[in-house]
């Protein structure tokens, strides 16, 4: 068999993959909701109501997409760039370390100056964190998705060593976990009472600005290119380096933020369990997105859907909520197949 | 500080050290195979989960010891067939579908654990692979002992090696698995598929992978729990660049690396708690990136690796 | 059949009906013919006639659309090489399907053995590899390792990979483009050894002096269609040359022009060692306002090294550059740009143009930061669309839109593109790598108008090409580069085209 490029797709059959692509993951839950003894059709049926079935699941649905968001446009723009950030989880950690370092009383500040501050000090560990597997690629030829996983595990570690060491709480109980952010540095809810916060808010204002970038500035042609093909943007003078390095900055800068806005908007502190690997399923949301920032939005709140209704789900029909990792790691996969389909066809001589 | 040297000369340490480099010799002996052949494998953390809980599941249900290495390997080579089916013919993205694997293959093997066994709270052990000493061989002082007086397990990661090195440099087979990874045009020139070669590979190789997490589950820690592999998937891919693509160098590299986790692990007793746990903890993370920082710059890699290929193309 | 050698043996080989299309190209049409046992048939035909689209066909790479390949009177199953090599059918690539890795042993033997022997018989191997190179004058170690082989030396491999099965029949794709006028001689030699011992060959070129020189039959490729058959012997190269192209060929016109100030000038620069061709070892090199010098050479002798100098991709080692007059600093691509250099790349697909990216997008990628383009960071989407669709219209580039991904376009529509982009800005140095390889008869003397364009208007121009009709016609000087090394200059129609091949043999000192 070969493949073949198809020419420009109609609108329609542009839609038509990613349908089958979520056809194809329900198929593979249903097949694993049958082997739990459950019945497929009011399996989903709990885990759309869990996901958006009323003010509370949807509340809680969005809530759990901020995070997502962030880290799916780190991925999204590292990966237009082609480069394989894998390394969202261990930015994220960072930039939680970082509000919780400047959070908890160290800078007495009014809100109005403080969060901007944390904001911006996350974002710059993030970035370099990032920095650093991006300059072994750059100058070392070392392949970054190697660095950046193994960097994950150095830096729970580091988390870990931290919340038993300086940053832990002397209130705590003994356990490993920092103390509360003051109420400066905490992002406020949206909704007197509920759990959705600011951090979704900013979260949405980063994906316009990345979908800016990507599509109105020089940086964003410059990483297009240089994902598409360095060595074509290399010849026509495009700082290959120089932008895989700007693109590192960027991308460690957003997951840091996921961070941040766990700990200022929801938590309230640091724990090891502060994310539930967010910066892998971030992969997840920037790829059934096309790497697209505005796609990311509806790709993290389809996941975090998934996520949250599949924990209600599983509480009331029994099933495994890790049915939820399953689908969404299968989406992926069947998401960049059709993908592929969309682009090629398969002649079979 | 003596105390610190005098564990290098202990048999127990080096018992240890090869007992912590047997899975990961496992592991790295299949990534090498993948990559060889131009296929780079990041499904190899999750295929290790499969492989841990496969081979320790059909022991927890009554299987035999190698029954429960053998459904681990075919478990393996399953998701190795969802890989490469992804990856060869139809030339989908190495990285992204690697990382799919991974996350596919742990969640689906939490799905499965977590329908098995719903209502228990420490992981229930089995009954592992026992150390089977050689006789004679295993007399002979810290050496024979560290090789000799080990499991079955650990006697055939060793063999493993022996075999792909085999395969790879003496066979016809090794010839076309050599040739796909460096320029698969030559391979497809001469008859032979390169998918059919490169899909193998990619099978053969993740079979050994899960080999490598059933050792965890089978003759290391005797029971199945959440994240044991614990990064060691993406240790190895960083071995095999370490070993240059070779299985002799790869295998030098796993003891070199086991035996310095080993020695932290001992000198973290030592340190009697000066220096936080998770600083010796760190160290083979650390190390790896170390590893391939060393070796990057000089590194040959296979000319064709994950470089899809498609017929006719040259 | 007129032409056919006497012999009263069946065919080797008969391809009848054979079409193959590609989308809505016909790559090959309707093509039959026949080969008989012991001949030399060339397969003539200008780069995009067809000819590496049937062999492809008969080796079993494609699957052919309609008709039916006969070999030794059996016919081939379509799409398998297993069953075309098991007929007997060897093919040379014209890039080599050659493992680095490997030894010379390993490659030829790979896929001979059944993969699943557990041991692979290198003894029997080793002789029966000497002998072969002993009968047909391919000497070479079978223990060497093929990255460290030359190029003439890993076609010799080839040749005995395809020798070690028992090939009867022996195609061999542009065999000379990458060869030495010397190993080509030699390769001729062991073409006729191989024809004398009963084999036949197809040798395929868009060389009329090769085709001359080797084939005993000579089959002429146009656009996918068989254009004609000619006996060698019978035939003249103005007439090959008048089939190949369907048309008189017309040599561009040349219209005489005062060589203005040197623009660029390059003083014993050499360049370090990278990749598989040869550095510079002190070049030195001016161009004039208003010429085009032509460069020859064969391949990898240090034209990659030049033209990525001359680009900005690379910076001397020693020696110095002056661009109208002044001494070049901080040499890079950007530098190289400002400094008013236009570059046409060797290869359009891997290095001029990004496929998965617009046409917008692909032209504006040397300017993009001007202030045409982009203001603050911001890109002027606008003034960029309005650029392509006027490169569009004035390069006569057949496109859907300015939207469409390059990848869509046609090999000449891209050239165009590539053309533009470099072309608009008035570019007072030009730099065009192979700029027509590849290109139909159309596209080629639309390229070369376009340089003689350029250098009516003052331009200085730097043609590098494989090709030496190419060089003759346009050239008001000529360099042959060998070995990282410049000959000295000559003017249009000083030296021979059997002058020159001396020179790109490396005989510089000699001719010098």
């Amino acid at each position: 068999m070969r493949l073949e490029p198809k020419p420009a797709p109609s609108l329609a059959a542009t839609l038509a993959y990613p349908v089958a692509a979520i056809a194809a993951t329900l198929v593979v839950a249903s097949l694993l909701v049958l082997a739990a003894g459950a019945s497929p059709f009011s399996v989903f049926y709990l885990v759309a109501k869990g996901a958006a079935g009323s003010q509370f699941a949807l509340l809680e649905t969005l809530t759990r997409a901020t995070p997502l968001i962030f880290t799916g446009l780190a991925v999204a723009v590292a990966f237009r760039a082609r480069l394989w950030n894998i390394g969202a989880e261990a930015q994220l950690y960072i930039g939680a370390v970082v509000t919780v370092v400047l959070g908890t009383g160290a800078l007495p500040l009014p809100s109005g100056l403080l969060i901007p501050i944390i904001i911006v000090a996350a974002m710059a560990a993030g970035a370099l964190l990032l920095a650093g597997p991006a300059v072994l690629k750059t100058r070392f030829g070392v392949d970054e998705v190697v660095t950046t996983l193994l960097l994950n595990f150095i830096v729970l570690l580091f988390v870990s060593m931290l919340l038993e060491g300086p940053l832990k709480d002397p209130m705590g109980l003994g356990w490993p976990q920092s103390s509360k952010v003051i109420a400066e540095a905490q992002l406020p809810r949206i909704i007197q009472g509920k759990r959705l916060h600011y951090g979704f808010v900013l979260a949405l204002v980063a994906a316009f600005a990345m979908w800016v970038v990507m599509k109105k500035t020089v940086l964003g042609y410059e990483m297009r290119a240089v994902g598409h093909n360095p060595e074509a943007a290399r010849f026509a003078g495009i700082p290959v380096n120089r932008v895989l390095m700007k693109t590192a900055l960027l991308s460690g800068g957003l997951a840091a933020l996921a961070g941040f806005s766990e700990v200022a908007g929801l938590k309230g502190n640091l724990t090891l369990d502060l994310s539930p690997g967010f910066g892998y399923s971030g992969i997840v949301v920037a790829m059934l997105a096309m790497l697209n920032p505005l796609g990311v939005v509806a790709s993290a709140i389809f996941v975090a859907g998934i996520f949250v209704g599949a924990d209600a789900m599983s509480r009331a029909a029994g099933v495994p909520s890790y049915i939820a990792d399953v689908m969404v790691a299968t989406a992926l996969l069947s998401m960049v197949t059709a993908i592929l389909f969309s682009r090629y066809r398969v002649r079979w001589r | 500080m003596e105390q610190a040297l005098e564990i290098l000369f202990t048999a127990s340490f080096w018992v240890a050290a090869i007992r912590i480099a047997s899975p990961l010799i496992f592991a790295t002996m299949g990534e090498l195979i993948c990559e060889r052949a131009g296929v780079l494998n990041l499904g190899i953390e999750g295929i290790m989960t499969v492989g841990a809980f496969a081979g320790w599941f059909t022991v927890y249900s009554g299987g035999d010891l190698w029954t429960g290495v053998a459904i681990a390997a075919l478990a393996g080579a399953m998701f190795g067939l969802l890989h490469a089916t992804l990856t060869v013919p139809l030339g989908l993205s190495q990285h992204v579908v690697g990382i799919g694997i991974t996350l596919l293959a742990t969640s689906l093997t939490y799905f499965t654990y977590r329908l098995a066994l719903p209502e228990v709270t420490s992981p229930p052990k089995i009954e592992p692979f026992q150390p089977l000493p050689i006789p004679g061989l295993s007399q002979i002082p810290v050496v024979g002992e560290a090789l000799f007086a080990q499991t079955p397990l650990t006697y055939l990661a060793f063999a493993t090696v022996a075999v792909v090195a085999w395969v790879l440099y003496r066979t016809p087979l090794g010839l076309a698995m050599r040739a796909a990874g460096e320029n698969p045009s030559a391979v497809e020139a001469q008859g032979i598929s390169v998918t059919g070669i490169r899909m193998g590979a990619v099978m053969a190789g993740s079979a050994l992978m899960a080999v490598g997490g059933a050792f965890l589950t089978m003759s290391a820690f005797n029971s199945f729990f959440f994240e044991m592999i614990n990064g060691r998937g993406w240790i190895c891919i960083a071995l095999v660049v370490f070993g240059s693509w070779r299985p002799g160098k790869a295998l030098l590299g796993a003891i070199l690396f086991a035996a310095f986790d080993a020695y932290q692990i001992r000198l973290q007793q030592l340190s009697g708690g000066v220096v936080p746990y998770q600083v010796f903890l760190m160290m083979p993370y650390v190390l790896s990136i170390l590893a391939l920082v060393l070796v990057a710059r000089r590194a040959t890699y296979p000319k064709a690796l994950m470089i899809p290929y498609q017929k006719g193309e040259r | 059949m007129s032409y056919t050698s006497p012999t009263a043996e069946p065919p080797v080989l008969r391809l009848s009906g054979i079409t193959k299309r590609f989308g809505a190209l016909t790559a090959n049409d309707a093509i039959s013919f026949e080969l008989n046992k012991g001949e030399v048939v060339a397969l003539l035909g200008e780069n995009g006639a067809g000819k590496t689209t049937l062999m492809n066909i008969l080796f079993g790479h494609y699957v052919a659309d309609e008709g039916s390949i006969e070999a030794f009177g059996q016919t081939l199953p379509p799409g398998d090489p297993k069953a075309a090599l098991a007929a007997g059918i060897g093919m040379v690539h014209q890039h080599f399907t050659l493992a680095d890795n490997m030894t010379v042993l390993e490659n030829i033997a790979l896929g001979t053995e059944s993969l699943w022997r557990p041991r692979l018989d290198r003894a029997s191997a080793r002789t029966r590899i000497a002998k072969l190179a002993a009968d047909f004058g391919l000497a070479v170690n079978p223990d060497a390792r093929v990255g460290a082989l030359s190029v003439g030396e890993r076609q010799r491999v080839e040749i005995l990979k395809a020798l070690y099965r028992d090939a009867r029949v022996l195609i061999l794709d542009e065999p000379t483009a990458v060869l030495t006028p010397a190993e080509t001689e030699a390769l001729f030699r062991t073409l006729k050894m191989l024809v004398a011992n009963g084999l036949s060959i197809i040798f395929i070129s868009h060389k009329l002096g090769e085709v001359m020189a080797v084939s005993d039959r000579v089959l002429v490729l146009r656009s996918g269609r068989l254009a004609g058959e000619r006996a060698t012997a019978r035939t003249t190269r103005q007439e090959l040359a008048a089939l190949m192209v369907g048309q008189e060929v017309k040599q561009p016109a040349v219209a005489p022009v005062t060589r203005g100030e040197a623009l660029f000038v390059m003083n014993d620069v050499s360049t370090s060692a990278r990749g598989a061709g040869a550095a510079l070892d002190q070049v030195s090199l001016t161009l004039f306002a208003g010429e085009i010098v032509g460069l020859a050479g064969v391949s990898g002798n240090g034209q990659a090294a030049l033209a990525g100098l001359i680009a900005g991709a690379e910076r001397p080692v020693s020696g110095e550059m002056l661009i109208a007059g002044r001494a070049v600093a901080n040499w890079s691509t950007r530098a190289a740009l400002d400094h008013g250099i236009a570059r046409i790349p060797e290869d359009r697909h891997a290095v001029g143009t990004i496929g998965d990216m617009s046409v917008t997008e692909n032209v504006i990628s040397e300017r993009y930061r001007s202030a045409r383009f982009s203001r603050h960071g911001f890109l002027d989407w606008k003034a960029a669309r309005n650029f392509a669709e006027g490169l569009i219209r004035d390069y006569d580039v057949k496109c859907p839109s300015p939207e469409a991904r390059i990848r869509l376009l046609s090999g000449g529509n891209m050239q165009k593109l590539i053309l533009g982009r470099a072309l608009d800005p008035d570019p007072a140095i030009v730099l065009a790598n192979q700029p027509a390889r590849g290109l139909d008869v159309g596209a080629v003397a639309y390229v070369h108008g376009k340089l003689l364009e350029a250098r009516a208007r003052g331009a200085a121009v730097l043609l590098i090409s494989e090709d030496l009709d190419e060089i003759m016609a346009l050239s008001d000087r000529i360099l042959v580069i060998s070995k990282g090394r410049l000959s000295a200059p000559s003017a249009r129609g000083e030296r021979t085209i059997g002058e020159i091949g001396e020179l790109m043999a490396g005989h510089l000192e000699r001719a010098a």
